[in-house]
């Protein structure tokens, strides 16, 4: 009796353990950036850390540790990455709910879920090869590795998740709204842009939440793909370094202990915020969503 | 409780099996595996002259990653490599920094490049000199026209800061920053293929990497001409005599960093390398053999007779 109790509390604990992990490394992982990060600060100020376009730590005379191109560029990757993902992702996810049969259904489905799975790297070489030269060719640009290359490949690394996401939010909206609109009159097409997709606004927020998240972290691709110049961007035709690319560049070569070492801790710093913040109000988005149906 | 107990049976052969498995690779691994690490510039010529030596002799296994100059000494001096590949000289600080971590670089020149300057084929400007070049990627000059091309921007191309290149370019053309606009390139290849790609390129690459496998000039490419200075005209680095004689401006010694002098099966190696076969196994890749100067200053390290 008391052997099975005492096995009771010991399978009890090993789940509890296993369920905190994950908040241990998260804060682990927060706190090793954190206080790393916070060292470059007795060389360099924040004002020019946070303000300064310079980004040049291996100068040939004085270095500079100015994130502010890399962090818009970054911004601009995600912004153009989501113009094209956006109407797309929801366009798919609404086809996919209320206007295929079932049999385009299942064949759509595993597809799309496939495309997630394709390997960063590989993406990245898709860019090299075929997406530069033909941004190149229909902007006549002499080369096609540019912040334009990265958002198109970025959209389309983030299109499963705002397609699967919005399409489970499409699914949710109850029948009743629906019938109410073809019972006023209206057809499919009003229907859906006047009423479902407006019941369903929060998950498909919530969708596109997850889909920057996803690709704020992305490095590989735009490692390879967006030409890597840490010169502040003026257009998308621009080559941009984003801070992805900056980090994993750098933390190769650079000696431990060392003021650019700290940087790039701040770095990683600042885009865990970044991809924490959009994180939270995916997550704040969708609790409304939930409390809503109810 | 049978199901638990065979769980742990299992569990206990597979981690002895895991066990056995790691210690007996590392062994191999101590014995007759040599790593090598760094420069991106050397990485297919040292790539090629083990594969030979490999060849010759099959109990030895060299094993040759990349990842820029920067890298190979980083690793050199956290001991994770044996020999670090290097186109550009440690600099003072990774030595002091090497020696009070107790790792004593012997430095060994073992060929000879002529950084190539290269353009696509189609742009009229055949040759330019040092300062010009310079101007170009320190984006003092942005359209060509400026050095006798046609009215378009200039599209610039280097390496990453890793790169001992990238640290070679700079120190010695530049002598100041890269423009922020330069892409900053992952690999020389990589160079090779935007370069191939974009009629208004310029950008800097090993001269191994301009010949392919037959030993011709990779197409849609040009290897500019350089001069050191206004006054005098240029050279091509496709010629050994310029490199050798040290008359085309980027001239320079690739080097091996090694802990200490090498002993045993790395010591083979770099002998092998330095050899009249290792020598000409680097001129058929497109590099250069070094100089007597050089060889003396091996010589005098004791590496070789």
């Amino acid at each position: 009796m008391k052997l099975i109790k005492f096995k009771e509390k010991a399978i009890h604990f090993f789940f509890f353990l296993t369920a905190i992990s994950a908040i241990v490394i998260l804060l682990g992982i927060f706190l090793m950036l954190l206080f790393n990060g916070i060292k470059m600060f007795k060389d360099v100020s924040a004002f020019d850390f946070f303000f300064s376009t310079v980004w040049n730590p291996t100068a040939y005379g004085e270095p500079s540790y100015g994130i502010l191109s890399m962090v818009m560029s970054t911004v601009m990757v995600i912004i153009g990455s989501m113009i094209i993902a956006v109407p797309l992702g929801i366009g798919t996810a609404a086809y996919i709910t209320e206007v295929a049969g079932p049999r385009t259904q299942e064949i759509l489905k595993p597809i799309i879920e496939i495309l997630a799975a394709i390997p960063s790297v590989v993406i990245g070489f898709l860019g090299i090869i075929f997406v530069g030269p033909l941004i190149a060719k229909v902007f006549n640009l002499t080369s096609g590795l540019n912040a334009i290359n990265g958002s198109i490949l970025l959209a389309v690394m983030s299109l499963p998740t705002i397609i699967s996401i919005s399409e489970d939010a499409i699914r949710a909206v109850p029948k009743d709204y629906k019938e109410a609109s073809y019972a006023l009159g209206a057809n499919r097409w009003t229907t859906l842009i006047r009423v479902t997709i407006p019941a369903a606004i929060s998950g498909i927020v919530a969708s596109i939440m997850l889909g920057i998240g996803r690709a704020i972290g992305e490095t590989m691709t735009v490692l390879m793909v967006t030409g890597n110049a840490p010169a502040m961007p003026h257009s998308f035709f621009d080559s941009i370094r984003t801070m992805t690319a900056t980090i994993a560049i750098e933390l190769g070569e650079v000696p431990y202990g060392t003021t650019h070492y700290y940087a790039i801790f701040a770095v990683g710093t600042i885009l865990f915020l970044m991809s924490l913040s959009v994180n939270i109000i995916a997550e704040l988005v969708t609790a409304r969503y939930r409390s809503r149906r109810i | 409780m049978p199901y638990n107990f065979r769980l742990i049976i299992s569990g206990a052969i597979f981690f002895v099996m895991l066990t056995t498995m790691i210690s007996c690779s590392k062994k191999e691994v101590d014995k007759h595996s040599i790593q090598i690490k760094g420069s991106d510039t050397e990485v297919n010529l040292v790539q090629r002259l083990s594969e030979v030596y490999m060849e010759k002799l099959p109990d030895v296994s060299i094993a040759i990653t990349g990842g820029g100059s920067g890298t190979g000494i980083a690793a050199l001096i956290n001991r994770q490599t044996d020999i670090a590949n290097s186109s550009r000289p440690m600099k003072n600080a990774e030595i002091e920094q090497a020696k009070a971590k107790g790792v004593e670089p012997v430095p060994i020149m073992f060929a000879l490049d002529g950084l190539a300057i290269i353009t696509h084929e189609s742009l009229p400007v055949k040759s330019l000199n040092l300062d010009e070049v310079a101007s170009i990627f320190k984006g003092e000059i942005t359209n060509w026209s400026k050095v006798g091309g046609p009215d378009m921007e200039t599209s610039v191309y280097g390496r990453q800061s890793n790169s001992g290149t990238f640290v070679y370019f700079r120190d010695t053309v530049l002598k100041g920053d890269y423009a922020p606009s330069v892409r900053r390139m992952n690999g020389t290849a990589q160079i090779v293929e935007a370069v191939r790609k974009d009629k208004a390129a310029i950008g800097y690459v090993g001269i191994g990497y301009v010949v392919n496998e037959e030993g011709n000039i990779i197409s849609d490419i040009n290897v500019l001409n350089l001069a050191s200075d206004a006054n005098t005209t240029g050279v091509s680095p496709l010629e050994s005599e310029n490199v050798k004689s040290g008359k085309y401006p980027l001239s320079r010694p690739l080097f091996q960093y090694t802990n200490g002098i090498p002993t045993g099966k790395i010591l083979e190696f770099v002998q092998f390398e330095l050899s009249d076969e290792g020598q000409k196994l680097i001129e058929k890749e497109g590099y250069y053999p070094i100089t007597s100067r050089h060889m003396e200053h091996n010589r005098s390290l004791g590496i070789i007779k």
